[in-house]
């Protein structure tokens, strides 16, 4: 891949559920995320814990993470080192996690995407975007609340809390907004 | 314009007029965390460094490994346990029940009340017309820290029941029904608000069933009207003593909604979910071929005492067929104790099933029960995925006790209305 800055696009179909992600039994062994990344995908896509690198994206067709709650699922995809997940759109319980947990995630129409495509993450404006190398296109995240943009810029919700001593005030002051 | 359910309950708690689409930071009347989410909730809380704000307000259950599978896992679980102790909050240990049983069964959820946990199908205490959803740990450690949480007010569809369920169709084909027909993601972001006359006719397990199984099409809750079956069950509840002035929320008839589906339950039939999409739903009577291994009887979707003595009744007269194990799961130590009294365990033992202690059990693969290569499993629980019982080369097909029964006493998925006594 020419651009180092640049990561591979992992693609994945519609409905990938928090059991595909990370398998149940696998939790029962350990709860490290970074051990765990080892099985990523690997009841639709075995070996694939292998193959991922760092830096790469994964990218999803509709509902990506529906089914458990777990906050394992968004974890373990960071323990792998995936730099943004982009998906059709996400089961909502796993977009809440991805957000709690600072892991980006792009809701956008995925179909020009292929497998292998160099992905890279841009800034722009304030806003944190991806672009696919290969195509020249960019994909935005849609706007998030405030409240939202405020925790995933803490680096997730127990940053945030860390930072303002709960949900009460943000950094300069400011009674927290709704 | 009027309001949903779900979004007077948001509104009043928020002390503002509340819209979809808005996100609100609110108080939980409670919140849940199992084995499955509240280890690492208690790690993330740890790194917050704050006291836990509302103890009482706190609910923890074992119940996805139970009894505890590894040194690995009785490690965690001591760790839940000595955090409940530290804190003062509630514990229920290794087989007292399953979470989404317990919140009910135990008092926790009332009418009008905000309840959250971290477990998906927290949707299920909407059946007490209350607003609960599922939430991550994240958001529990959050909760466990400060008592609140943000949410994002969710639009609701609403689903009009007419008529009532014929003999052998229960809720659990109704669920089946809804989820097939809305899809696996055509709730995402939304509530499922159930209403009509119909609602009447649906017993408040039955209710249960309907809104543990409305997360499966990506809603973020379900929920009930608070009506003459919903005041019976809390009356009848000795850990509910005061709630029943709580005051139901209704939804007013000018309400705006996402989305509507109409569903006369005198034309449904025993629906079943095949491999491996809770969505792939079809008439229980168009399988009635397929070969099974293994059948469940319990979990948080349908494990109830009438559940057990559908059950039970088709069972008692024919047995199991040879080749078909058949698991009995009861959700809680109460239901199970009830069981017992009745007989119904008793005729499960006879017949050759395995009682498995209360608990998730074989739901979701981390235990026990898993299926062989080739298995094919039918199961009472709600999710079909692949591998979801442990093994990725078997099947599990999603019905109602009475056809989880009926397939058992066959060895062949069956519809229940076709046994004679029926
Ligand atoms: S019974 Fe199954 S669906 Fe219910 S909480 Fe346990 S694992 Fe989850």
């Amino acid at each position: 891949m020419s651009d180092p800055a640049a990561g591979k696009a992992w693609v994945f179909g519609d409905d990938v559920n928090t059991d595909y992600i990370i398998s149940s039994k696998r939790k029962r062994d350990t709860l490290d995320p970074v051990k765990l990344a080892a099985f990523l995908m690997e009841d639709i896509r075995p070996g694939f814990g292998g193959m991922v690198s760092p830096g790469d994206f994964l990218v999803g067709g509709r509902n990506f993470g529906c089914g458990s709650a777990m906050e394992i699922a968004t974890d373990v995809i960071r323990g792998a080192g995936i730099r943004a997940v982009l998906a059709k759109s996400f089961s909502r319980t796993f977009f809440r996690n991805g957000i709690n947990g600072g892991l980006l995630m792009i809701a956008v129409d995925t179909d020009g995407i292929a497998e292998g495509d160099p992905l890279a993450v841009e800034e722009r404006g304030g806003a944190t975007g991806v672009r696919n190398l290969r195509t020249g296109r960019d994909y935005a995240g849609a706007g998030v609340s405030p409240l939202l943009d405020e925790i995933a810029r803490a680096g997730g919700l127990i940053a945030y809390l860390r930072l303002n001593r709960g949900f009460g005030l943000t950094p300069d002051g400011r009674a927290g907004k709704d | 314009m009027g309001a949903t359910i779900a979004e007077k309950i948001l509104s009043r708690r928020a002390g503002r007029a509340v819209a979809p689409g808005d996100v609100v930071v609110i108080d939980a009347d409670y919140a849940m965390a199992n084995d499955g989410s509240g280890p690492m909730s208690i790690r993330l809380f740890d790194r917050l460094e704050m006291p836990v704000r509302h103890p009482e307000r706190i609910v923890l259950v074992v119940d996805h490994y139970v009894p505890c599978p590894n040194d690995k896992v009785a490690g965690l679980l001591k760790e839940m346990a000595d955090f409940a102790a530290r804190h003062g909050i509630k514990l229920f240990r290794a087989g007292d029940g399953i979470c989404h049983r317990l919140m009910p069964e135990q008092g926790y959820v009332r009418p009008g009340a905000v309840v959250v946990g971290a477990d998906s199908h927290s949707t299920t205490y909407g059946a007490l017309n209350a607003f609960a959803a599922g939430i991550g740990s994240s958001d529990f450690a959050g909760v466990l820290a400060t008592g609140r949480l943000w949410l994002q007010a969710p639009a609701s569809i609403r689903i009009e029941l007419a008529g009532a369920l014929g003999a052998g169709v229960y809720a659990k084909d109704l669920a089946l029904h809804v989820v097939g027909e809305i899809g696996a993601d055509g709730g995402t972001y939304r509530v499922l608000e159930y209403g009509g006359a119909g609602v009447a006719s649906i017993d408040m397990e039955g209710r249960f069933t309907l809104c543990n199984m409305g997360v499966e099409t990506g809603a973020k809750a379900a929920v009930m009207p608070c009506d003459a079956v919903t005041e019976r069950w809390i009356r009848d509840n000795p850990h509910l003593e005061d709630a029943a002035a709580a005051g139901g929320v209704a939804a007013d008839a000018d309400a705006a909604y996402a989305g509507r589906l109409a569903v006369d339950l005198s034309r449904l039939e025993p629906m079943l979910a095949a491999p491996h999409r809770v969505d792939n739903v079809h008439p229980v009577a168009d399988w009635q071929e397929t070969a099974i291994s293994s059948a469940v009887i319990g979990t948080c979707t349908n494990g109830s005492l009438e559940d057990m003595r559908i059950a039970a009744a088709i069972l008692a007269p024919r047995g199991i067929a040879s080749g078909v194990q058949l698991l009995v799961v009861p959700p809680s130590r109460q239901i199970l104790a009830q069981a017992i009294a009745e007989g119904l365990i008793s005729v499960f033992v006879e017949k050759g099933a395995v009682i498995v202690p209360p608990g998730c059990g074989p739901c979701c693969g981390a235990l026990n029960g898993v299926p062989a290569d080739g298995g094919v499993a039918v199961s009472t629980a709600n999710r079909n995925f692949k591998g979801r019982m442990g093994n990725v080369n078997s099947e599990v097909f999603l019905a109602s006790p009475a056809t989880v029964a009926a397939s058992a006493a066959t060895g062949h998925i069956t519809d229940p209305r076709r046994l004679s006594d029926v």
